[in-house]
């Protein structure tokens, strides 16, 4: 079972980026973490059933949506997106 | 770290890859830092943007880590024997011209087993797109060595380390006649999007060859980290150098890794060539299937 | 239904068992062949090459027996009738593809133009020495299908319900020809398209929510669909469920490889073909199959004429065997009397069937030529007085 944590940016003019992150199905191998352009996500201290670390935006106000974590994460675990204006 | 709660967002997107996936069989099985996942990740992204009508597309892999690449994508997908994911893929696309045909498998699979039927699919160029994970092992079977398997790595049937000259991929694709040929690493993820779906668009034998981590295997054994060192490593060592000539791409243990798009070029695809040649010779008597003659026309109204 | 018209040359033709096989193939709707030249089967693909242009049909020579043995079945899931022809060789390098379409349940004939063994062999000299192979030649347990022309008119004949019966219960169809049928130069009329019958591929057509690739029929088939249709099908070698997903369980293993014997164990009566000639009452019967059926001949007219009671029966199918047939007939008789050019393939299954209850004899033979009349005489007359 998935438990998504949705987590929001604080409202930026710029910087209008968010990420779901699917954290059980998360292996910890860090490709998010590291390859994060804006350096936005940190692993958890917390972790899942598994028992693997897995990312938190730890820097909300700085991410961009551009879904590089998307794309380099090896099990579908989290992606960004761009939030829309309401 | 507590976990707050926040207003949900109505806009909030669902994950763009899961509608390509075969999600009833999540999680896959393969490894923590393995690349063949991103590599997934950045398929289907080119899927999405490509406008393709998914009924029409079909993935056909080997046998592998890879392979079981078809079996988490939901698209008409073919989990053949090793080694023949090319000649079920040439079966496939001429039975049936309209479908796109992807063959989605790995280094060992598609270059060893499979290397007679690589080569002359590009021979012929097929009109096909062969997407190549290569982590320079077998990883399934418990980390063999493979045609791609650096001088010097160990593997577990060459536990002194190997000896043998690996192959230089784009470049046996190229003299083969691939009219399409890609190098990218998985950490190269926009540039693999956007090349895959280049590859697909493209008519012909399009070839990516895509260097992934194997951290369990591959990796571990060298004692060269794991996967997240193995893709800091091809940050720091992969060189983009588009149009490059293929014959100075090879790639040694640790070392330089040049990526980028290396052939772009034209032929006429085994279809064409058939469907032009026979009408040349045949005239009236020529009769093509009805899928064959449908798709001939449809590209060339185009 | 019935042949398409286009490509069914109606009326008398001289040709040889390949190029009967060829007519017979394109009569049944094939519209793909791949192949790989090997003597004595070459002439079968030449054919094909030549027609298939004119009657919308796509023939590709792959690059080995391998290639060839995989594109057809690609071909199916694109939604054509598809064959592949061999010699023994050839057959050999199949055998892990014969063993993938059995899992996958995916319909194509498979054509073997039976030469002498083992190895390179005799190339162009006949056999019969690919039976037992045709039945166990890949890994692992799965039932098959296979016949055996003894004349080029049956070439077309049972070419045509090869691909009926690999439709009927999506499973590949062996062929089992040999060179001397192959090249045997003999009348051969081919009927009207209307005439000839066609058993159409078992396409599903329900909803795309309801359709379980491998959820089987009354008779133990599932109802095939072709890539390009939306349902989105998992097709793999593994073992699979009902969704086609692979599952690596034992019960999932049980369900799957007993339906897949079971597939043809169970139909085994609708698919089993003999020709009878005066079995009943007879002493000794001569179980024959392909060319030694006609050397046969000869022998049991001797033996009749010197009044031996001699039954003559001639299989048409050999896979599945008929068992119970046999298991009858050897309560009755003496005898059986097996001529094949080989050292005991069907002969295994006729003594394993007579069960001691009447002598087996093999009249056994390397391969190279066909047998000498006088030999099975030999054997009959032994059989009858012994």
């Amino acid at each position: 079972m998935t438990t998504e944590v949705k987590v929001e940016t604080k409202q930026q003019k710029k910087l209008n980026g968010s990420v779901v992150i699917a954290g059980e199905r998360c292996k910890g191998c860090g490709f998010c973490v590291e390859f994060c352009p804006q350096g936005s996500l940190e692993l958890s201290s917390q972790y899942n059933a598994k028992g693997y670390h897995t990312p938190i935006l730890a820097h909300r106000e700085t991410c961009s949506g551009c879904d590089i974590c998307g794309m380099v994460c090896p099990d579908f675990a989290i992606y960004g997106f761009m939030k829309k204006k309401r | 770290m507590p976990e707050e709660l926040f207003e949900i967002e109505e806009s909030v997107p669902a994950n763009p890859v899961e509608q390509y996936l075969r999600m009833d069989r999540m999680p896959h099985i393969w490894c923590p830092g393995c690349g063949i996942g991103t590599t997934v990740n950045c398929f289907a992204r080119a899927l999405e943007t490509s406008g393709l009508d998914l009924d029409k597309v079909a993935i056909v892999s080997g046998i592998g880590c890879t392979g079981r690449v078809a079996g988490y994508i939901k698209l008409d997908s073919f989990h053949t024997t090793h080694g023949r994911a090319i000649p079920f893929a040439t079966g496939l696309k001429l039975a049936n011209p309209e479908l796109k045909v992807i063959v989605y498998s790995g280094d060992g699979d598609l270059t060893a087993i499979g290397g007679n039927h690589f080569i002359h699919a590009a021979r012929r160029n097929v009109d096909m797109t062969v997407i190549l994970i290569n982590n320079g092992i077998y990883g399934m079977t418990g980390g063999q060595v493979a045609p791609t398997t650096p001088i010097s790595a160990v593997a577990s049937t060459t536990p002194f380390g190997s000896f043998e000259q690996t192959f230089n991929l784009p470049f046996l694709a190229e003299s083969c006649g691939a009219v399409y040929v890609a190098r990218w690493t998985s950490y190269h993820v926009r540039h693999l999007t956007k090349s895959i779906k280049e590859a697909i668009a493209k008519k012909g034998f399009s070839f990516v060859e895509i260097v992934a981590p194997c951290p369990t295997l591959y990796s571990r054994r060298n004692k060269i980290g794991d996967g997240l060192d193995q893709m800091i490593y091809y940050k720091d060592n992969s060189e983009i150098k588009n149009g490059a000539d293929t014959k100075t791409v090879s790639m040694e243990f640790q070392g330089k890794i040049v990526v980028g798009k290396f052939v772009d070029r034209e032929r006429p695809t085994y279809n064409d060539a058939m469907m032009e040649y026979y009408q040349k010779k045949l005239g009236d008597k020529f009769v093509s299937s009805d899928e064959m003659r449908k798709a001939f026309h449809a590209q060339n109204r185009n | 239904m019935h042949a398409d018209p286009i490509g069914v040359l109606t009326g008398p033709h001289f040709i040889d068992g390949d190029h009967a096989c060829s007519e017979g193939a394109i009569s049944a709707g094939c519209r793909f062949v791949a192949g790989y030249p090997i003597t004595p089967s070459t002439e079968v693909v030449e054919r094909i090459a030549e027609r298939f242009p004119t009657v919308g049909g796509v023939f590709i020579q792959m690059e080995d027996e391998i290639a060839s043995s995989i594109a057809i079945q690609g071909a199916v899931w694109g939604g054509k009738k598809t064959m592949t022809v061999t010699s023994g060789p050839g057959f050999s390098l199949m055998m892990e593809h014969i063993g993938f379409a059995a899992m996958t349940e995916t319909p194509c004939v498979f054509v073997d133009v039976q030469r002498a063994g083992p190895s390179t062999g005799l190339p162009t000299m006949p056999a019969q020495g690919d039976m037992m192979q045709a039945r166990w030649g890949s890994h692992g347990d799965y039932g098959i299908i296979a016949l055996s022309p003894n004349s080029p008119q049956e070439c077309f004949d049972l070419t045509i319900k090869a691909f009926n019966l690999s439709e009927q219960f999506r499973v590949p169809v062996m062929m089992m020809m040999d060179e001397c049928v192959g090249h045997m130069i003999e009348r051969v009329v081919i009927p009207a398209a209307e005439d000839i019958k066609i058993y159409p591929r078992r396409y599903y057509e329900g909803t795309k929510e309801d359709y379980r690739p491998y959820e089987p029929e009354r008779d133990l088939v599932p109802q095939i669909v072709k890539a390009g249709d939306g349902y989105k099908i998992h097709v793999t070698g593994l073992t699979h469920d009902e969704l086609g997903y692979p599952n690596m369980s034992v019960s999932t293993q049980g369900k799957l490889v007993r339906r897949l014997v079971d597939k043809i164990k169970v139909n085994a009566e609708r698919i089993i073909e003999y020709k009878e000639d005066m079995v009943e009452g007879a002493d000794v019967v001569v179980v024959t199959y392909g060319i030694s059926s006609r050397t046969a001949i000869p022998a049991v007219e001797q033996a009749r004429k010197e009044g031996m009671k001699i039954g003559h029966l001639r299989l048409i199918v050999v896979w599945p065997f008929p068992e119970q047939r046999i298991r009858d007939l050897a309560s009755k008789i003496k005898a059986f009397v097996v001529p094949e050019l080989n050292f005991g393939q069907i002969s295994l299954e006729v003594e394993r069937c007579a069960g001691g209850k009447a002598s087996v004899t093999l009249v056994g033979h390397a391969g190279g030529t066909v047998h000498q009349p006088k030999d099975i005489y030999a054997a009959i007359r032994k059989s009858v007085k012994g």
